[in-house]
């Protein structure tokens, strides 16, 4: 058996250079920071190996929470237990709140005038365009794997949060506990 | 009206409850997010809920910020830095003693089970995100097509999004949708 992490070849990082770090991963990305995460993290400073980053990256995915956001969790508390933990996300998130809170101030403050809103219209339109193909990506595997198990969790799921307008926290009860049993049952 | 602090108490719960809920990230509490700050709140308006998602998605930085600009919506700046805290505190807890415990069980059953078991309703969740945000931002045929061809070019090629962004930013501003 493999070691649980495998640090890569780079030296072990202190909390300020996982500040840092971050700090690049979060401003570098847009609409989704994870492939600069793992160019940053395994790429250029080699603190994890490549095998060690994805399966830090499932962890992260298979818990609640922005996954980015338990990704620098996750990769600090190894490093430098809770103090690593602290840089890495501070790291990550503050830089991009300040701007985002910036540019909706901007929004409110010009929002209105001249071609501002068929400029916001237009985004909008491709920010759902893009969420569409994050959904198709994600089915793809998943569908071509056991299309009669995740299809109709999938379809549930759906229903319940986009047609019934469900509380999230009644349809996650109703449809996790199915879908753990099934792979339970299904996943040797 | 309510006064500021039972906004911010309302933001904190909402927030870190979604936060231990958002399965597969934040992009599948998005319909959630939107039923409590829309429907049941009443923090912002449909409208401008998708104007501000659309501003999450062209800013620089992880996807949760839609939490910040509802949170900014909702009570200025100290309800974005409230929303903020709330929607990562309480899973940067989890996160921290998950990976312990990961270590721990990474080869056992119940591990495997539980991580692929909860895959497809997350699949299901971001598709209902999508659902919403379309119902919500194409208000005609021009829109539609927009979303439409966005969502073939980033499925199909590796494009950076924010292309997509750009170009249908642009059209709006040219005054063609």
């Amino acid at each position: 058996m493999q070691p649980p992490f495998s640090p890569g070849s780079g030296r072990a990082p202190s909390a300020l250079e996982l500040f840092l770090a971050f700090l690049e991963v979060g401003l570098s990305g847009f609409g989704g920071v994870l492939p600069f995460a793992r160019r940053a993290l395994v790429e250029r400073r080699a603190w994890l190996t490549e095998a060690s980053f994805n399966e830090t990256l499932a962890l992260c995915q298979s818990l609640p929470g922005p996954n980015i956001v338990n990704l620098s969790v996750v990769v600090g508390s190894r490093f430098d237990g809770v103090r690593g933990a602290v840089a890495s996300v501070a790291g990550l998130v503050l830089a991009p709140v300040a701007i985002i809170i910036a540019l909706a101030t901007l929004w409110r403050r010009f929002g209105t005038g001249g071609h501002v809103p068929g400029a916001m219209r237009g985004l909008a339109a491709a920010a759902a365009g893009l969420t569409g193909a994050t959904a198709l990506k994600m089915a793809r595997p998943m569908i071509a794997g056991s299309p009669r198990v995740a299809g109709p969790l999938m379809g549930a799921a759906f229903v319940g949060v986009a047609l019934l307008r469900w509380p999230l926290v009644w349809v996650l009860l109703a449809v996790a506990p199915v879908g753990v049993l099934l792979a339970w049952r299904t996943e040797r | 009206m309510r006064s500021s602090g039972d906004t911010l108490g309302a933001l904190l719960v909402q927030f870190a409850l979604l936060s231990l809920l958002a399965f597969g990230g934040a992009n599948a509490v998005v319909p959630e997010i939107h039923r409590q700050a829309v429907e049941v709140h009443r923090w912002t308006t449909d409208q401008d809920f998708t104007a501000l998602f659309a501003i999450a998605q062209a800013a620089p930085g992880p996807n949760f910020m839609i939490s910040t600009l509802i949170g900014w919506a909702a009570a200025g700046v100290p309800g974005a830095l409230v929303a903020t805290m709330a929607m990562c505190g309480p899973s940067c807890v989890v996160a921290y003693w998950g990976a312990k415990l990961w270590d721990r069980f990474r080869d056992t059953h119940w591990r495997r089970a539980l991580a692929s078991g909860l895959a497809p309703a997350t699949v299901g969740l971001v598709a209902a995100t999508f659902w919403l945000l379309a119902h919500a931002a194409d208000a005609n045929l021009k829109l539609a097509l927009i979303t439409a061809a966005t969502a073939a070019v980033a499925y199909l090629t590796r494009l950076n999004p924010l292309w997509a962004l750009a170009v249908a930013g642009g059209l709006g501003l040219l005054g063609f949708v």
